[in-house]
């Protein structure tokens, strides 16, 4: 049924929100307004991603976000191969947190073949989780500053801070996989690598020295005057709207609503290690970035106790699954969503088909695409400087956005 | 020698000081931004880097010349020149020592203003000529930005204007030299005149926290978005020497310039004018960017108001304040 221009218009008086559908035309009826391009290839996308702002001034009148400029047929490429082969083609995906898409790419996997995976192995993988989320949410931390204070000021400077310590996570990381960012480390049924002599101290160390300098960042954020200004009241995203969008994380949880698979449908350890969901009111870019503060703390805490109630025990299933013909699906089709640093990252697969090694279909469905699509919606009334905000708050992967 | 021969050679001479200052300067500043985000900044070319601005010159002297399809041909190659000419201009009034003045105007304040203000020309030429949306978006930034902070500049430079009876820098610096430094005393017009100066000065200057028109992260490069190789770079230079002339100029009005013990005065005058430079650096990589709208608030809201109550005050304490007190 086509959706006419008068119904699109009812629905978005009755919500009373800005309606991102309605024609160009009845914005501006004489096309006095300035179309920007703006993106792919621009400093502040975040990779690839573009707008088209119609500028009245430099006020936004309407926003239209594109995705797919780094669109690379990962769902595609997951069908046509088997399912040992798989984790190190959605390390790419959310290029910024590989971690989680092995994660929640295995755990799909495990629930679909019915495979059982040891205490040990479910601690380890919350543990890499967490420390993954800590080494995100610094890079988001060091990518808003840039987005608000230039790559050629103070915005460069929290970034490389942000960059400095999150180089610490790299480094427990590679000491475990061998792998500074593409791991590889989730097998089905397990983990491919045991934690080495002596990691826990080192986790240890590390976690005291990134919490000993949040309190520094926050001092050049959250306390500093020029950023109040700049993220304060920008990008407001009522709750109900980032539900009727699907947007989750950090993202809905700044816009009040208490929502976290970490709590709410625990997985890995996280029935044993009780999360605290940090939430804050407001749904602006400074409640985000309060939100992500908040969640480093918590991370920091999660990944001290994950290490230090670390089970012993096996990593693995008594026979690891490594070979295509140990790993068959001949029917069946499961959803499996985890909390990623970005929100919910699912995985849906349906087994069976031609082939009973690779799957039949496989759809992601990346929290960051769900963040973008609120852009049309609180875009419209702020300026070139605020998108630049906005877009950064929400925390976008491209490469998660299009696979 | 003619006044006229005297005044080219000393010209000369300034001028190339004052490139080879924005060099070291250009050098200094990678080093310092590097230490504070706890790297090395460069290293490679010449001992601790020190040629990498020579090796960045050379680099963008290189660089293809790119005039964009559509753009203002004739405005286009104008701009960056002189946007050269009027931020070295400023520099002819500047009093380096008690006899190492260029051009002793007697009305140096109002030149140094002038001129200064006329940079906003070649910004906006830029920004309309280029024919880039980006850099047409920075124009107008600028436009708005100059005009609205060289209101809260003028009020700034006229507390020491009034407070010495002076509209020549030189006569300012002498003031002070036989007085005291604005800066300390009168301490109520003297030192928030010199911030309500230093602030207008980076937004003139388009240093962060006020660099609106070219703010990379938004407008990718603003007015310079199109602009390659020399005329990139002249642009580059030009903000460069408005940042140390606009140092200068406030060691001059608010430090007692070339006053200072046991040193000659040219001494003085250059480590006042560099220590106002760093601060420049160090305010630049440390915060972040306002927006265009904030700017605009605070200039008319904050700055102006400040500025007119500043001179009123410094009016009525020339006129009224016990002859001990001055």
């Amino acid at each position: 049924m086509e959706m006419t221009e008068a119904t699109l218009t009812m629905q978005s008086a009755r919500r009373g929100r800005v309606d991102p559908h309605r024609s160009m035309r009845a914005y501006d009826a004489d096309a006095d307004l300035m179309l920007l391009h703006f993106g792919p290839q621009h400093p502040s996308t975040h990779g690839v991603f573009r707008m088209d702002l119609h500028l009245d001034g430099e006020i936004i009148v309407k926003a239209t976000p594109y995705v797919g400029y780094l669109h690379r047929a990962v769902e595609k490429l997951c069908e046509r191969l088997t399912y040992v082969q798989q984790t190190p083609v959605v390390d790419k995906n959310d290029y910024v947190s590989p971690m989680t898409n092995e994660q929640a790419l295995t755990m799909a996997f495990e629930k679909l073949l019915g495979v059982e995976v040891p205490r040990r192995a479910r601690w380890m993988r919350t543990l890499f989780a967490e420390l993954q989320r800590i080494a995100s949410h610094l890079l988001w931390l060091g990518t808003f500053a840039l987005d608000l204070g230039g790559a050629l000021g103070g915005g460069s400077t929290l970034f490389l801070h942000c960059f400095r310590e999150r180089e610490l996570i790299l480094d427990l990381f590679e000491e475990v996989t061998g792998a500074r960012f593409h791991y590889n480390t989730h097998l089905i049924g397990g983990n491919r690598h045991d934690l080495p002599a002596g990691f826990a101290p080192k986790v240890h160390a590390a976690l005291s020295v990134i919490e000993s300098r949040l309190a520094e960042y926050e001092v050049l954020s959250l306390d500093n005057g020029i950023f109040k200004m700049r993220s304060r009241g920008v990008g407001v995203l009522d709750g109900e709207l980032a539900l009727e969008l699907g947007v989750t994380g950090p993202n809905l949880r700044a816009s009040g609503v208490d929502h976290d698979l970490r709590r709410d449908a625990p997985y890995g350890a996280y029935d044993e290690l009780a999360v605290n969901v940090v939430t804050a009111q407001g749904g602006d870019c400074f409640a985000r970035t309060q939100v992500r503060f908040g969640e480093l703390r918590e991370s920091i805490r999660l990944a001290r106790a994950a290490i230090d109630g670390m089970p012993e025990g096996p990593i693995c299933g008594h026979k690891p699954i490594r070979q295509p013909g140990q790993a068959k699906a001949t029917s069946g089709q499961v959803y499996v969503g985890i909390e990623t640093p970005r929100g919910e990252l699912g995985t849906f697969v349906v087994g069976g088909g031609d082939t009973p090694t690779c799957p039949y279909r496989l759809k992601i469905r990346p929290p960051s695409l769900h963040a973008l699509s609120a852009l049309p919606y609180i875009l419209p009334g702020a300026t070139v400087s605020d998108a630049v905000a906005i877009l950064g708050s929400l925390d976008p992967i491209m490469g998660e956005a299009d696979r | 020698m003619s006044a006229l021969g005297h005044g080219a050679l000393y010209g000369a001479v300034l001028i190339a000081v004052m490139l080879s200052t924005v060099a070291v300067g250009i050098w200094f500043e990678r080093k310092f931004a590097g230490r504070m985000q706890s790297r090395l900044g460069p290293t490679i070319v010449g001992p601790m880097g020190l040629l990498q601005p020579l090796a960045d010159v050379v680099k963008l002297l290189q660089k293809e010349d790119i005039i964009p399809a559509g753009a203002d041909r004739a405005l286009f190659n104008l701009a960056p020149v002189l946007a050269t000419i009027f931020s070295l201009g400023v520099a002819a009034v500047l009093p380096l020592s008690p006899r190492m003045i260029a051009a002793d105007l007697d009305i140096g304040v109002v030149y140094m203003l002038a001129v200064g203000g006329l940079m906003v020309v070649p910004t906006f030429m830029a920004g309309w000529a280029s024919n880039n949306k980006f850099a047409l978006l920075g124009g107008m930034r600028a436009v708005a930005q100059s005009i609205s902070y060289g209101v809260p500049l003028v009020l700034a430079v006229l507390v020491p204007v009034i407070l010495s009876g002076s509209l020549s820098l030189a006569g300012i610096v002498r003031w002070q030299s036989e007085h005291h430094w604005f800066a300390l005393w009168p301490v109520i017009p003297g030192l928030p005149a010199f911030a309500l100066y230093f602030m207008a000065m980076l937004a003139e200057a388009n240093r962060i926290p006020f660099d609106i028109p070219e703010a990379e992260s938004e407008l990718v490069a603003g007015v310079t978005t199109e602009y390659t190789g020399a005329k990139f770079t002249l642009f580059y230079l030009a903000e460069y020497v408005h940042t140390l002339v606009g140092s200068a100029i406030g060691a001059a009005l608010f430090f007692g310039g070339w006053d200072g013990p046991f040193a000659p005065g040219l001494h003085w005058m250059v480590a006042k004018t560099l220590a106002l430079f760093v601060v420049v650096y160090w305010v630049r990589w440390t915060l972040l960017r306002l927006r265009s709208d904030q700017l605009m608030e605070l200039c008319w809201k904050w700055l102006t108001p400040i500025g007119v109550a500043l001179v009123l005050f410094a009016a009525a304490w020339v006129q009224f304040a016990p002859q001990g007190a001055l």
